[in-house]
């Protein structure tokens, strides 16, 4: 088993004319996803990566191909409106990879999704895979492999290293959610728990964080309350100066707020298995299986 | 990005919010003139740098006379300011605001900012105004109000007006106050702020409503659509080899310590640091190359990494997704070799195509150690620079 992304899942994909989406579309297409079109206005009619239907508008996509997911791979400047057309178009699920959108139109946007039936994952997120059944996004398949350990992070590579290590001792993975590294995102760390603790298929939670906000502490008195699977938490930026932007939108320390020592003691407190260094992330999570 | 106080009181102005009338000035003389212009009883000659407490580092002063003015502007422009938020280092400073004094009958806070948690802008006022909101919030949070905004109907008069009445204002304060903070919305919304904030906002003895200091920071996400604001960027307020970092599109941050690092993505650039950090090292800086690099790119953080003095070995970890090993192999070959490198470098190189990586490496005769994971990589590069 697994979450959000499965065999049953159509993928269409937003911006699959330009260079990345086509690119990383393929790449999801050979992965096994069923990647049913693609989205570009003005470019309907097309065929791309041998087979694949572009179409005008999201609405055209869904009625034509019945797809229940999309990945918008769209610039920054016009990735919120991609994201609406998707939930206009009653997507199920949409997985927005695109870094840089402005954080006064996320704020509409969330509004917008939170009152429509669509989930939103992102933006600047690296995706969701279930190793062996569907990926979306742009992570490195090859590393992935089948299992039961949920991975939830606000980071593309520091999930790939979570993932790399956890595949060379052995242990595969149900779903790794990367749910993006910006202020306002979509889908939040207790949205996700909530989907893994349901989920039969996954037996232990690998929680990965960074500074900045409060999140992980909020997601930490979920775990306490709710969830019963062994979760393995880490929180990168130790030693990152307070006040200053460390590559992600969101990860600032700002206040004195938001810092990974915070963090790290309420989620010790809520009975996560805090490590330290990321090199011990796989084999912690090893230990508890 | 952040911007100067006198930017900021622009910046509100263009949206009818009331700022005292002031004039920005780069010599003494200039001052002793716009002090005389402005033609009130008292004046106030204000540092402009990025960071606040310019008051305590002695950045801010009162004139009674022109000639004061002139004389208060003299020691202030040219002086290094050393405030709580500078670092012991300090600014320098270029300029001056010289601004009309006001009779202060009462300071407020007024701050607008975005509200993680419930993923909406927040309004936050207090009558405690003057003294830091991180102060008040910790010794007396009731002292702060604070309200929600929902996008799709913004700031409307009865959210104004609730603020305005819990602030406990009155008669011509409290009319002014409620298109102020209306406006106040305004502009940050409209100028794409990701942080405004009005410490103090005063109310006069004569019952006006102005804006004494403001802090502003635009989100550089939405400086494509603010080309005026960009305009505002200060280069000298920035540190230099972060502002050729961004030249580049390298996400750079200096540090204080010894080894440089390289790292594809922003979490994994600050778990990099951290576990040097355990290893018993110090991050030089947090550098995240991003995905899509070329060797140019990474040719270019490695200039940017040895131009710091302090930097003994370099540690390059990448985990390759978008980021393919073999480019970055390459970039590091041709780097090492222009720059001739004679500092320790460990590479740690995963993901895709990280054989031809390590191969392009073996082949290219430089001295590299070869790291198997990032715990190892951090231990060989702080025994290498021993």
């Amino acid at each position: 088993m697994s979450i959000l992304v499965d065999e049953k899942t159509k993928l269409i994909v937003q911006g699959i004319t330009g260079r990345e989406g086509q690119f990383h579309a393929e790449q999801c297409m050979k992965y096994g996803t069923k990647l049913v079109g693609g989205v570009t206005p003005a470019k309907g009619g097309q065929t791309v990566l041998g087979k694949v239907p572009v179409f005008d508008t999201v609405r055209d996509a869904v009625k034509k191909t019945k797809a229940n997911a999309t990945m918008i791979f769209v610039p920054p400047a016009f990735a919120s409106d991609a994201i609406l057309e998707a939930a206009d178009a009653g997507i199920e699920l949409i997985i927005c990879v695109t870094e840089g959108i402005p954080v006064s139109d996320m704020v509409e946007v969330y509004r917008y999704i939170k009152a429509s039936k669509s989930r939103l994952i992102g933006p600047n997120c690296p995706g969701v895979i279930s190793p062996g059944k569907c990926k979306i996004g742009i992570m490195p398949a090859h590393i992935h492999k089948k299992g039961n350990v949920g991975i939830i992070s606000r980071s593309g590579t520091l999930t790939y290293e979570a993932v790399g290590q956890l595949t060379a001792l052995g242990y595969g993975q149900s779903t790794c959610v990367g749910i993006g590294g910006d202020p306002i995102i979509g889908t939040k760390y207790i949205d996700t728990l909530e989907l893994f603790q349901k989920d039969r298929g996954t037996k232990a939670i690998c929680m990965i964080g960074e500074i900045g906000g409060s999140a992980e502490d909020e997601a930490a008195y979920y775990i306490k309350k709710h969830v019963t699977k062994p979760v393995i938490g880490f929180i990168a930026g130790q030693t990152a100066p307070p006040g200053r932007r460390m590559g992600h939108a969101g990860a600032i320390i700002s206040g004195g707020k938001g810092t990974a020592e915070e963090k790290m003691k309420v989620m010790r407190r809520c009975g996560i298995k805090v490590v330290k260094s990321p090199a011990d992330l796989g084999k912690t999570v090893a230990k508890v299986l | 990005m952040n911007i100067h106080e006198y930017q900021a009181k622009e910046v509100l102005a263009k949206h009818g919010v009331a700022v005292p009338k002031g004039m920005v000035v780069d010599n003494p003389d200039k001052a002793e003139a716009a002090a005389r212009e402005l033609g009130t009883d008292v004046v106030v000659v204000k540092a402009q740098i990025h960071a606040g407490g310019r008051g305590k580092g002695g950045g801010v002063k009162l004139a009674k006379n022109p000639g004061e003015a002139k004389t208060h502007a003299s020691k202030i422009i040219g002086m290094t300011l050393v405030t709580p938020q500078t670092g012991s280092e300090g600014r320098k400073v270029k300029k001056v605001l010289v601004e009309e004094g006001m009779p202060i009958a009462k300071e407020l806070y007024l701050g607008i900012l975005l509200d993680r948690q419930s993923s909406r802008v927040m309004i936050m006022a207090s009558e405690a105004g003057g003294m830091a909101i991180e102060e008040v919030a910790e010794e007396t949070p009731e002292k702060i109000i604070k309200e929600l905004v929902d996008p799709i109907i913004g700031v409307k008069p009865y959210l104004a007006r609730k603020i305005a009445f819990a602030l406990n204002l009155e008669g011509a304060a409290l009319k002014q106050m409620i298109p102020l903070i209306m406006n106040l919305y305004q502009a940050f919304i409209k100028e794409d702020c990701d942080m405004l904030e009005i410490n103090p906002l005063v109310i006069t003895k004569d019952d006006r409503v102005l804006v004494l200091d403001a802090k502003v920071n635009i989100d550089s996400n939405a400086l494509y659509r603010q080309k005026n604001t960009l305009a505002y960027r200060d280069l000298a307020e920035e540190d230099p080899m972060e502002v050729e970092a961004s030249k580049f599109d390298l996400n750079y941050i200096k540090l204080n310590g010894n080894i440089g690092c390289m790292v594809n993505g922003a979490g994994l650039a600050m778990a990099t640091m951290d576990i040097i950090k355990h290893s018993g090292g110090e991050p030089a800086n947090f550098l995240d190359v991003g995905g899509g690099a070329d060797e140019e790119k990474i040719e270019n953080g490695f200039r940017i990494l040895l131009s710091d003095p302090h930097v003994k070995g370099i540690f390059i970890n990448i985990f390759g997704g978008i980021l393919r090993c073999d480019i970055l192999a390459r970039g590091v070959e041709i780097a090492a070799k222009k720059l001739k490198v004679k500092i320790p470098i460990v590479v740690r190189m995963e993901g895709t195509n990280m054989e031809e990586g390590h191969q392009i490496l073996r082949d290219s005769g430089i001295d590299v150690i070869v790291a198997e994971g990032m715990k190892d990589g951090a231990q060989k590069i702080v025994k290498a620079i021993r």
